[in-house]
């Protein structure tokens, strides 16, 4: 299609002269993209701000429980940021990153209430006459963990249960081992688009009603529970142990953003953009297409996983329902609104909406009186939200992020021409130019 | 009812004309054979009682029944002065106060006198005696004019049967001339052959009779036969035993433990001692920090804790005990082998073979109702999917709201049931109102939003996304999150039961033909009518559709209708077979696009193929492992998943342009 060329290398031309000026083309990379100097100092800002607030280090201006709340936050923030990645920029709108973020919840959670439980019973048992034997503990923590599915044995997915380094491996490994395969399985057959995210959305569902199984060895629809309380550090508070949380979620949320501008803003990034633009072109430019999304994939769902295993510590209980398709969805959400490709759009999306929320959800918002009928935010904000993720799908594709555009007057370029492929929301324009 | 019809029969026989024949010294001959037993019948004990109730039964006297009946009522009445029988009735009080009996003859049933109930003992036969009395009625029942009375007699010998019923059957059945009814008799007659007859070869070819049959009763009936003894021998299974199988301990047929409390019972081995005894022991025994020589430290292992126990046991101070870990050692030198209990081996021999028949009969027949089953799930996927076949399969329209258009129609149903309370009328009302709702919602959104997003798909996901979680958050505001109920009428209940295992509910027969009507409908207004030619034309080529004088608007309009108009249909049809929830769409919709993509994509066979292997695939699965739907859904799933690597393009793949549109 000549026109459609045409139209494509005469936006080049135009992006270049538009924002050539702007960034340094060489130097370290952290002065060759200042807004990631930009964001990883608000950070650092915002961490240190909570800390002073805190009640654990600080004057104790924001609750604990808010303290949780944040750093739970700054860990959705970590896993938008990963949806980002592999959506944004490389246009996998994956239905699973939710799933790999519940896995490494559930890994780490298998520690935590291992080695909770294993104190607690070497406890009971040290006041009997004989010391007690392995295979008593073993028993008795088993009885402890699995006795409300009914069960008194060890399932075999606990076998490392024991080792915090085995269960911080199984962090990344299983998220990353079960992307890659699926991944692999699902990109070699050329399922891409609509038909990938239905596949990624089934993968998930599946993971979820296997969960729910009493046997599946995760103790069903109770889930892992009691994670808040760190093993060894049962009289530390719980004030100082949601900010050790936080600024470990602040450290990853850096690490991360840090991790995504860099393989963004190479090569590697500028292929995986191209593979979002039209991935036919680039396999034809001789690119191996399924390598570099099976990569992105697989990187992007290691990072939901260390989210996840941040994140339920702090959330205190992690069960099946947290896995289920519909948390991916608001996953999407959050990217759509905060603004996909572009890696703050992520970061904005996901703490603007999940703070809202909370809020709406926490019944904390005012009452709307209409006169005839009055508006619960608790039960209307679900509506709100899908309504509003409409509008923004239709009217806004840009998200929040756009916002950013219009304040410093960076917009697309005025093209004449072909739609350029089927993902408007990104700034491909700009991308180009970097 | 039966009782009543006997009561009846009875008076009737009573009141015939005909006098029984008195004897010389006026006593009847049924008085006579009273007379007889009487030390028995007086003495009334369930053990002794016997011989007088078969000589009632068996004398063939017209009033023998009429005596059971009675008796069994408790209205038969002793005169103490000579010992006579008589029927009694109460009949008030005279003028002193005492109670009064009329009596009535028991060969005629003629009124005779009233007397003061002082003189008479009444005969009160315990629960077991009038138990006997019913099994010996049972005999005239079988003989009664009254079809009914005979069916009601051969019921109480199917739930209660005893040997004196097999002679009286088979008497009974020479006289029967209703073919149903002896036929009933006959099996009934083979059924008591094989538990009471004293002839093997009858037996034997009664239970042939029975190969591949698939009662229960019989299946009770043979299942006492093949009943087997669980014997342990030391060393190799004897030879001259009626042996059933060979079992080896660890196996699931016998477990390791029971294995060893059968020999401990057997008493050809020391009493398993468990961990816990085993510490209680070793703590009752502790002395001075330690027990039997070994430092209390150091029985933090299970090896120690078995040398220490040892050493109490050599010290004489415990009872010798096997622990677990000798378990194997002692079992390894044993045998342990079932036997039939059954006396006669060829009558066991052909149990077997007649009970292995009817499990193959069984097998087949539980395989022709998974087969069904799965057919009516199936048709269930097919439902709520054949919308979706059209919005994603023809138009290519990603909908992932059209759950909530199926959980809309069902909700529709729920509504206009609570308006119009007749469940075929509001069901009538209900199909038509559900499809306009949905048509209406379906056009509705088509233009406001997914017309916007024609070449985004993605976008389409994600927005329809946003309707979908409105819609459902809307359903739980308005209905509530409780489920709701959708009743089917009652010409929709029940099931039609084909034989004792295969059977099949009237509602999934009704979805069943609701899918084959579907199928046929999308047929012929794909393939038939001026608007399907005008779809399949946009589809394929907007442009050059337009430019053919087809308004593409009207028609994408029209056609995202018509898919969500169905997809509201099958949600009253959903909503009868299941609650309705606004979960409901949430629980079909991962499952209808995998019916779509499996069989194909803009290929409404394809879809009808995805349907059938998916319905099928789950339950067979689930017949694997029955307990767990979930799991069964999770490796339909992962089976999926995997199919896709075969055939990406599904089961029926379009080739050519229409591919690539």
């Amino acid at each position: 299609m000549p026109a459609d060329t045409t139209a494509r290398s005469s936006s080049w031309r135009n992006s270049s002269g538009d924002s050539g000026g702007i960034t340094p083309r060489s130097g370290p990379f952290l002065l060759r993209h200042p807004s990631v100097m930009v964001f990883i100092a608000l950070l650092a800002l915002f961490t240190l701000g909570v800390t002073i607030l805190s009640e654990g280090f600080g004057i104790g201006a924001i609750s604990t429980s808010f303290v949780k709340t944040l750093g739970k936050t700054l860990c959705l923030c970590l896993v938008a940021l990963a949806m980002d990645l592999v959506w944004g920029y490389c246009g996998i709108l994956s239905l699973g990153h939710m799933a790999f973020f519940g896995l490494g919840g559930y890994a780490i959670g298998m520690w935590l209430m291992y080695a909770r439980t294993e104190i607690i019973v070497v406890e009971s048992l040290a006041a009997a006459e004989l010391p007690p034997t392995p295979q008593e503990i073993s028993d008795g923590i088993a009885a402890q963990i699995f006795g409300v599915v009914g069960a008194s044995e060890f399932p075999p997915v606990w076998a490392f249960a024991h080792s915090l380094p085995l269960q911080l491996a199984a962090v990344v490994l299983v998220p990353g081992l079960l992307a890659l395969v699926f991944g692999w399985l699902a990109f070699r057959s050329r399922v891409t688009g609509v038909y990938l995210s239905i596949l990624t959305q089934a993968m998930t569902l599946a993971l979820s009603l296997y969960l729910f199984q009493n046997d599946s060895g995760l103790r069903g629809n109770n889930g892992l529970s009691g994670l808040q309380n760190l093993p060894g550090l049962g009289d530390m508070p719980q004030s100082v142990v949601s900010i050790w949380f936080l600024w470990a979620s602040a450290l990853a949320l850096g690490a991360g953003y840090l991790l995504c501008a860099w393989i963004v803003s190479g090569k590697f990034g500028s292929v995986i953009r191209a593979i979002r633009d039209d991935e036919a072109r680039v396999r034809f430019l001789g690119y191996p297409v399924e390598a570099f999304k099976l990569a992105v994939f697989t990187v992007t769902a290691v990072i939901a996983g260390i989210a996840g295993a941040l994140y339920y510590p702090q959330a205190g209980i992690i069960n099946p329902a947290e896995i289920a398709p519909i948390a991916s969805i608001y996953l999407a959400v959050w990217v759509a609104i905060g603004g996909r490709g572009r890696l703050y759009g992520a970061v904005i999306g996901a703490a603007f909406v999940s703070l809202l929320s909370t809020w709406f959800t926490g019944g904390q918002a005012p009452d709307v009186n209409l006169g005839f009928y009055r508006i619960h935010w608790v039960d209307w904000w679900t509506v709100l939200l899908g309504l509003s993720f409409v509008a923004v799908t239709l009217f806004a594709p840009r998200g929040i992020g756009g916002l950013v555009d219009l304040i410093a007057e960076r917009r697309h370029p005025d093209r004449h021409g072909a739609d350029l492929g089927p993902d408007q929301g990104a700034l491909r324009e700009k991308e180009a130019d970097q | 009812m039966t009782r009543i019809l006997t009561a009846l029969a009875a008076c009737l026989l009573l009141l015939a004309p005909a006098p029984a024949p008195a004897q010389d010294d006026g006593i009847s001959e049924i008085q006579a054979l009273l007379q007889a037993h009487r030390e028995l019948i007086e003495d009334s004990s369930r053990r002794t009682i016997g011989p007088a109730i078969d000589a009632l039964a068996d004398s063939g006297l017209p009033a023998a029944q009429a005596v059971l009946e009675r008796w069994q009522a408790k209205e038969m009445y002793q005169r103490e002065s000579d010992g006579l029988f008589f029927f009694a009735e109460e009949a008030g009080e005279d003028d002193q106060g005492e109670d009064l009996l009329t009596l009535y003859d028991i060969a005629t049933g003629e009124e005779l006198e009233t007397v003061l109930e002082d003189g008479m003992d009444q005969l009160r036969p315990n629960s077991g005696i009038r138990g006997m009395m019913g099994a010996a009625l049972v005999r005239f029942q079988l003989k009664d004019p009254d079809p009914a009375v005979r069916l009601g007699a051969l019921d109480a010998i199917g739930r209660d049967a005893e040997p004196s019923h097999l002679p009286a059957l088979r008497a009974a059945l020479e006289a029967e001339d209703d073919p149903d009814i002896a036929a009933r008799m006959d099996r009934l007659a083979r059924l008591l052959t094989i538990q009471f007859s004293e002839d093997d070869a009858a037996r034997i070819a009664a239970i042939e009779s029975f190969a591949g049959d698939l009662g229960v009763d019989v299946r009770a009936t043979l299942n006492p036969l093949v009943r087997t003894d669980l014997r342990v021998t030391e060393g190799p299974v004897p030879d001259d035993v009626d042996l059933a199988r060979v079992l080896t301990p660890g196996t699931e047929a016998l477990s390791k433990v029971d294995a060893y409390e059968e020999l401990v019972d057997a008493d050809l081995a020391p009493p398993l001692i468990d961990r816990d005894a085993q510490k209680a022991a070793l703590v009752t025994h502790l002395a001075d920090g330690e027990v039997a020589g070994i430092q209390v430290a150091d029985l933090n292992t299970e090896a120690t804790r078995d040398m220490a126990y040892a050493e109490l046991v050599r010290r004489g101070a415990v009872e010798a005990a096997a622990t677990q870990s000798e378990i194997d050692d002692i079992l390894a030198g044993f045998s342990f082998y079932e036997v039939y209990t059954a006396t006669s081996p060829e009558v066991v021999a052909a149990a077997v073979s007649a009970l292995q028949a009817i499990d193959r009969s069984v097998a087949f027949n539980e395989f022709l109702d998974l087969a069904l089953d799965a057919l009516s799930l199936a048709s269930i996927y097919f439902l709520a999917a054949i919308g979706l076949a059209i919005t994603f399969g023809v138009m290519r329209v990603i909908n992932m709201a059209h759950g909530e258009f199926i959980m809309m129609g069902a909700y529709t149903g729920y509504v206009v049931q609570q308006i119009i309370p007749d469940y075929t009328a509001s069901l009538i009302v209900a199909l038509p109102a559900a499809f306009a709702v949905t048509f209406g919602a379906g056009v509705a959104m088509e233009r406001l939003v997914i017309r916007w997003l024609y070449h985004r798909p993605l976008e389409t996901l994600l927005a329809t996304f946003g309707i979908s979680i409105a819609l459902q958050q809307l359903a739980r505001n308005i209905f509530g999150t409780q489920a709701r109920p959708l009743t089917s009428p009652d010409w929709l209940g029940g099931a039609l039961t084909i034989n004792d295992v295969v059977s099949i509910s009237y509602i999934r027969i009704a979805i069943f033909g609701l899918a084959l009507i579907f199928l046929c409908v999308f047929l012929f207004i794909m393939n038939r009518t001026r608007v399907g030619l005008e779809v399949r034309a946009v589809t394929q080529n907007p442009a050059m559709a337009a430019s053919m004088g087809i308004n593409p608007d009207r028609i994408n309009m029209l056609t995202f209708g018509l898919g969500s108009g169905i997809a509201g249909i099958a949600g009253v049809a959903i909503g009868l077979w299941a609650k309705v929830t606004s979960e409901l769409g949430q629980d079909y919709i991962v499952q209808s696009f995998m019916t779509v993509v499996v069989g194909g994509v803009g290929n409404i066979w394809g879809t009808l193929l995805g349907a059938g292997l998916i319905g099928a695939l789950q339950k067979f699965i689930e017949w694997f492992n029955p307990s767990n739907t979930l799991a069964a859904q999770t490796y339909m799933i992962i089976f999926i998943i995997i199919f896709i690597q075969f055939r990406p393009r599904g089961l029926i793949a379009l080739k050519g342009r229409a591919a690539e549109a």
